[in-house]
C-alpha cells in the first residue's frame, strides 16, 4: 500500500492543519513566550548587556527563534499523544493506508505550525527595531537551518508523544530544550561566563546554530559555526528519527 | 483462488498465544467465523478479548498461532488483511475537532474512494446524523459518537468488521440502535466479530457465542447449544415483573 504514501500523508496533513486552523491559540501560545523573552531582554535587561555594536534585538533574535521552535514542538507531542489516547491512531493503523504516513503527517504539521510561529516572532522583532541587510541566499540559508532544527526537535517530540503516559508528560520534555538557549551565546557572549559554564555553552548545539544565524543576518562571513550547526542538527535528527521509529515499530506490529 | 476463499471461514484462528511480560493472556485460542454471521466473543474484563481483536486487525503480533482473515494471514499479509477489515475499537475513535461529515470524508479519502462527499452524506442519512453533520464531534452525545464511529467503519464496505465492546457506556436506546445496525450489517452479508461482556448483547445478536476464559475458548456454540450445557429447564411459575429496562423504555420511548 506504499503507493498511497503521498496521498495518504496529504489527507492526514490536511486533517492536522485543520486542527491548527481551529485552535489558533496553539500558534499564539507558541509565539507568546519567545516574544515575552524578547521584550524582557530588549527593554529591561538588554541595556546592561554588552554585545558590541548594533541594536541588542539583532543580537537576540536568533536565540529567540530557537526558543520558538522548542516551545512549538511540545504541541507536536501533544497532538500525537491525543491521537494515541483517543484511539484514532489505531483506527488509522488498521486501515489500508501507508501506515507511516500517520507519523509523517504529524511531522509536516509541526513544520508548518512552527514556520507560522517563526514568522509571527520575526514580525514582532521588526516592530522592535530588528533590521538585517541579508540578501536572499542568506535568508535561504537561515530558513534552511531553522527547518532542519525544527525537524530534529520534531522527531524528539515524536518520541515523547509515542511514549508519554500523560498529557503533561507529552509536553514537559520541551522545557529543558526551551532553557538550553539561556546557557549559550543566545543572550550574552559566552566570554563573560565562568569557565565550566562557558565550556558547556560553547560546546552545546544552540551556540553554533545561534552564531551561524547571527552571522548570516549580519552579513558577516560564516566560519566553522555553520558546519558545526548543521552537524548538530543532522546528528540529532538521525538519532531522534531512529529512536522514534524503533518505538513506533514496537507499538505497531 | 477466489473459489477457495469462499469455502473458507471468514475468520480462522488457530492456537493463538500472546503474553505481556509475565502475563500469559492468550494460551491457545481457536475459533472459526462463518462468512456473513455474527460471532460474539464473550469474556470478563481482562480476559483478552481486545488482544484477540488487535491481533486480527494487525495492530499486535501474536507470539504463536495463526489468524486468517478473508483468506489472508494476519502476520504475513497485513496490508491485504487491512483491506478486508474495519476496526471499531473499545472507545469511539472519532476526531472531536472535525465535524461528523469531515470525519467520514477523511476515512473515505484514506480508503481512496471516488466520491468521498457522497459516501459521507449517504452514511450521515443512514445513521440519522444529517442534522448534526456540520457540528464539531466534541459536542456529540455518547450514542452519536458511537454511531459515527460505526459509520466510519462501514466506509468502503469491508467484508469483515470487528466491534470491540460496541455498546459499553451507552444508554439503553443508543444500545438498541447499535444492535439494529449490527443486525443490518450481517443482513447485508458482512461478517461481524464482536466482543462483549454483556450477556444480553451476545444473546440478542450472535449466531455463535464463544466464551474466552483463562486464555482459551472454553465453549463455542449457538445460544441453543450453550443452553443445553446446563441441566434441562425446570418449569416454574414466576410472576413476570417488568425489568427496569422495560420501565425505562416505556417511559422514555424506545424510538428517538
Amino acid at each position: 500500500m506504499t503507493n498511497h504514501f503521498f496521498s495518504d500523508t496529504g489527507v492526514l496533513l490536511g486533517r492536522s492543519l485543520r486542527h491548527i486552523a481551529r485552535s489558533l491559540d496553539t500558534i499564539i501560545t507558541t509565539a507568546i513566550m519567545p516574544i515575552a523573552f524578547m521584550l524582557l531582554f530588549v527593554y529591561v535587561l538588554g541595556g546592561a548587556i554588552q554585545t558590541g555594536s548594533g541594536p541588542y534585538v539583532n543580537y537576540l533574535l536568533p536565540g529567540i527563534l530557537l526558543i520558538t521552535i522548542a516551545s512549538g514542538i511540545s504541541y507536536t507531542a501533544y497532538r500525537l499523544f491525543m491521537d494515541m489516547q483517543s484511539g484514532i491512531f489505531e483506527r488509522f493503523q488498521s486501515m489500508p493506508i501507508a501506515r507511516s504516513s500517520v507519523l509523517w503527517a504529524h511531522v509536516l504539521t509541526s513544520l508548518v505550525a512552527n514556520l507560522i510561529s517563526l514568522v509571527v516572532v520575526v514580525l514582532v522583532a521588526l516592530l522592535m527595531g530588528f533590521r538585517s541587510g541579508a540578501g536572499a541566499p542568506a535568508w535561504f540559508a537561515i530558513v534552511g537551518i531553522l527547518v532542519l532544527f525544527t525537524l530534529a526537535l520534531t522527531w524528539l517530540a515524536v518520541i515523547a508523544g509515542l511514549s508519554a503516559k500523560s498529557v503533561d508528560g507529552a509536553g514537559a520534555f520541551a522545557y529543558p530544550l526551551i532553557l538550553l538557549p539561556f546557557i549559550s551565546s543566545a543572550f550574552v557572549p559566552t566570554a563573560t561566563m565562568p569557565g565550566p559554564v562557558r565550556a558547556f555553552a560553547e560546546n552545546q548545539p544552540v551556540t553554533s546554530i545561534v552564531n551561524a544565524i547571527r552571522e548570516l543576518f549580519a552579513q558577516q562571513p560564516v566560519g566553522a559555526d555553520i558546519w558545526i550547526a548543521l552537524a548538530w542538527c543532522v546528528g540529532i535528527l538521525v538519532v531522534a528519527y531512529t529512536v522514534a521509529m524503533t518505538i513506533y515499530r514496537r507499538k505497531i506490529a | 483462488m477466489t473459489a477457495d476463499h469462499v469455502q473458507e471461514p471468514a475468520i480462522r484462528v488457530r492456537g493463538l498465544e500472546k503474553s505481556y511480560k509475565e502475563l500469559h493472556v492468550l494460551r491457545g485460542v481457536d475459533f472459526d467465523v462463518t462468512p456473513g454471521s455474527i460471532f460474539a466473543l464473550l469474556g470478563s474484563n481482562g480476559a483478552g478479548k481486545t488482544t484477540v481483536v488487535n491481533i486480527l486487525s494487525t495492530l499486535l503480533k501474536a507470539d504463536a498461532g495463526t489468524a486468517t482473515i478473508n483468506g489472508f494471514d494476519a502476520a504475513a499479509q497485513g496490508a491485504d488483511v487491512r483491506q478486508s477489515i474495519s476496526l471499531t475499537g473499545q472507545f469511539a475513535a472519532v476526531d472531536g475537532i472535525l465535524s461528523g461529515r469531515e470525519n467520514l470524508v477523511l476515512v473515505a479519502r484514506l480508503r481512496h474512494l471516488k466520491d468521498p462527499g457522497a459516501v459521507a452524506d449517504d452514511l450521515l442519512a443512514r445513521f440519522s446524523l444529517t442534522d448534526a453533520a456540520a457540528r464539531k464531534v466534541a459536542t456529540y452525545s455518547g450514542g452519536m459518537r458511537r454511531r459515527l464511529d460505526i459509520a466510519m467503519s462501514l466506509i468502503g464496505n469491508p467484508p469483515v468488521i470487528f466491534l470491540d465492546e460496541p455498546t459499553t457506556g451507552l444508554d439503553p436506546q443508543a444500545r438498541i440502535e447499535v444492535w439494529r445496525t449490527v443486525k443490518e450489517l450481517a443482513g447485508r452479508g458482512t461478517t461481524v466479530l464482536l466482543t462483549t461482556q454483556d450477556l444480553d448483547e451476545a444473546e440478542e445478536l450472535a449466531d455463535r457465542i464463544a466464551i474466552l476464559h483463562g486464555g482459551r475458548i472454553i465453549v463455542n456454540g449457538t445460544l441453543a447449544e450453550l443452553k443445553r450445557l446446563l441441566p434441562p429447564a425446570k418449569v416454574e411459575y414466576v410472576e413476570k415483573q417488568p425489568t427496569l429496562e422495560d420501565v425505562f423504555l416505556a417511559l422514555v420511548g424506545s424510538d428517538e
